[in-house]
């Protein structure tokens, strides 16, 4: 679609963008459940992709396909270009250096990639060479701390807690408020001289909170400890700037962001990842491979071990480049009017309790919510017999679900293509719910 | 949509046979780790192997509408009757719940099971409607039964693993097995 930059920055989408936003999406204009327009409120879950991501993707097999970093011929010239165009996109859109983005197969394996990285720096020989200060920052054993937040996703509490058994460190988390915040009042006693690193996410995928990044960061560097932003839920849907997140690694995936399945970034200061021991290890991430032993090329290709994910990376970096024409300041204001339609829709409704902050202050597009009386699985199926999608469950979160006293939810999320009508038709099928079980005469 | 028929909404509103009652010769707990729907199943039984009869069936459950309208219409078809008129109510449900809208279900085989017919339909709450029949196999296992012809054709289904819990809570006779699953997400 053309520019906006004409439109003022931070301004929601108007009717005809709304539109014409919808229209590169292909898949939006197909019904489900027989004749229903779809109305996709899970992007949370996955995006949908435009025309152009698609188109990239397509074009890469149609014209360069090929192994990239291997070979001499022309397409692999071609291959290799395009994907590391991509990492520059990518560098790009999150202000970085192309060196410091790693593609993995998604976020999960990129939080697994640095979790890992500890417990590999245990290995003998594993950080020859490497400053004895940097090196003794990924050193973790008995007696150092892991800290974490109870509203973490499964993907950014499993692994921390692994590498606590496998290290013998402690996990310890950051607790929830009932109005579904960060509870930092004890901050100074979870973050401590015993903290190696803090891995939190941007935005709660189930609360919707923003976290305050910055509070964080100060009190983590004061203690020395490396800090770990899992952006799953912030990179499609604001400005990412990694200079002014001041955090050492972020994790995000390409689905969530309008870009292929398959594919995720971990970005990561250079001086930690030219220190840090490799993950996966095979072909690619290689220097020299002798029989006795390997030495491993530089990041980022240290941590990109096998025939990468060219096609991927080049159609995440046509999604980088669609969320850069919309403008992320104007996604974020679009998304910010939807959200504080769904709040005030939901807060008119006595009978439906939203799981997170009830106001849109320092808060993204995922919404959360119960229906009193009724299993978050048979409002989903209601919503969905009207064309709404939406999920439902512990989202990955069962830890928060069970601080905020409840077993499973259901989640509205939304991105740049959603419009206010769709917020009406979800609460329009919502109000069928406690009509179907009888809940509410 | 013929997925919450009125008999569904009558039995998760009204659930018959709930709570947790003693005596019982075994205690299973099943979890859907993708809601986190639990079940904790009770089976009494007099007699031994198939022949017996299943004298009661107890639980206590969280879940959604069609996971605690199956546990009740499982509660109500099983009890009085034989383990194996039970495994073959629970093959003719499981029959009807894979058909994919395919098999409408036997009255006389299911009772009010077939109002579940429905959910075949859906394949993301198949798993719903399943959840207190593969405990209660589950039960009958722990509890001596051979079931392993009907076991071996849970593969269809998401898979489960058993993992025993603690073997006794003193309530009834040593011979009490308690465990826990988790049906696997698929």
């Amino acid at each position: 679609m053309s520019s906006m930059s004409d439109v003022a920055v931070g301004a929601a989408f108007t009717a005809a963008e709304s539109a014409a936003i919808r229209g590169d999406f292909p898949i939006l204009s197909r019904t489900v459940r027989g004749d229903k327009p779809l109305v996709y409120l899970d992007s949370g879950a996955t995006s949908h992709k435009p025309r152009r991501v698609l188109d990239a993707e397509r074009g890469f097999y149609e014209q360069h396909n090929a192994a990239v970093h291997r070979g001499a011929h022309q397409l692999a010239e071609e291959a290799t270009d395009a994907f590391e165009g991509a990492r520059e996109t990518l560098a790009a859109f999150i202000g970085a250096q192309a060196r410091e983005v790693v593609f993995t197969k998604n976020a999960t394996e990129a939080l697994n990639l640095v979790a890992y990285s500890f417990s590999n720096a245990a290995a003998a020989g594993a950080m020859d060479g490497v400053d004895p200060a940097l090196a003794a920052r990924f050193g973790l054993g008995v007696g150092d701390e892991i800290v974490i937040t109870e509203m973490e996703h499964h993907s950014n509490l499993v692994p921390w807690q692994e590498l606590a058994r496998r290290t013998g460190a402690t996990l310890r988390w950051i607790g929830v408020t009932d109005d579904g915040r960060l509870d930092l009042s004890d901050l100074d006693t979870v973050i401590t001289d015993r903290t190696k690193v803090v891995a939190f996410t941007h935005v709660s995928n189930v609360l919707g909170t923003i976290n305050p990044v910055a509070a964080i960061v100060q009190r983590a560097r004061a203690v020395g400890a490396l800090t770990v932003l899992d952006a799953c839920q912030s990179a499609p849907h604001m400005a990412i700037d990694v200079v002014e997140l001041g955090v050492d690694f972020i994790a995000f995936s390409g689905h969530k962001m309008f870009g292929p399945l398959g594919i995720g970034v971990l970005w990561g200061r250079y001086d930690l990842l030219k220190a840090m021991p490799p993950f996966l290890t095979g072909g690619s991430m290689i220097e020299v491979v002798r029989m006795e032993a390997t030495t491993y090329a530089d990041p980022p290709q240290r941590f990109e071990a096998g025939v990468p994910m060219a096609a991927q990376a080049v159609g995440l970096g046509a999604a980088c480049d669609y969320l850069t024409d919309l403008g992320m300041a104007r996604v974020s204001a679009h998304e910010h009017l939807l959200t504080e339609a769904l709040l005030a829709g939901l807060a008119e409704r006595p009978w439906v309790r939203v799981i997170g902050p009830v106001d849109g202050k320092d808060r993204s597009g995922a919404v959360a919510f119960v229906v009193e009386g009724i299993h978050p699985h048979d409002v989903g199926q209601i919503l969905d017999d009207a064309g709404v999608a939406v999920r439902v469950g512990h989202h990955c979160a069962w830890p928060l679900h069970r601080r905020m006293k409840v077993t499973a939810t259901t989640r509205a999320s939304f991105a740049a293509y959603n419009t206010l009508a769709e917020v009406d038709a979800l609460l329009t099928a919502l109000d069928r719910v406690p009509v179907v079980f009888g809940t509410v005469v | 949509m013929d997925l919450y028929q009125e008999i569904i909404l009558e039995h998760s509103k009204r659930p018959l046979h709930a709570g947790l009652r003693e005596p019982f010769n075994a205690q299973v707990h099943h979890v859907n780790p993708t809601c986190g729907d639990e079940v904790t199943l009770r089976v009494q039984l007099d007699g031994q192997g198939r022949s017996a009869v299943v004298a009661d069936v107890s639980y206590e459950a969280t879940g959604c509408s069609i996971s605690t309208a199956a546990t009740s219409v499982l509660a109500d078809e099983v009890i009085g009757h034989s383990v194996k008129e039970a495994l073959s109510s629970f093959a003719a449900m499981r029959k009807m719940l894979t058909s994919k809208g395919t098999d409408p279900g036997d009255e006389d085989e299911i009772g009010d099971g077939v109002a579940f017919a429905g959910v075949s339909k859906y394949p993301a709450r198949v798993k719903c409607a399943l959840l207190s029949w593969m405990a209660f196999t589950d039960a009958l296992t722990q509890a001596g039964v051979d079931t392993s012809a009907i076991q071996a054709s849970h593969s269809a289904l998401p898979g489960s693993k058993t993992i025993t819990e603690a073997a006794n809570t003193g309530t009834t006779t040593a011979s009490n097995a308690i465990t826990s699953t988790t049906m696997e997400d698929s």
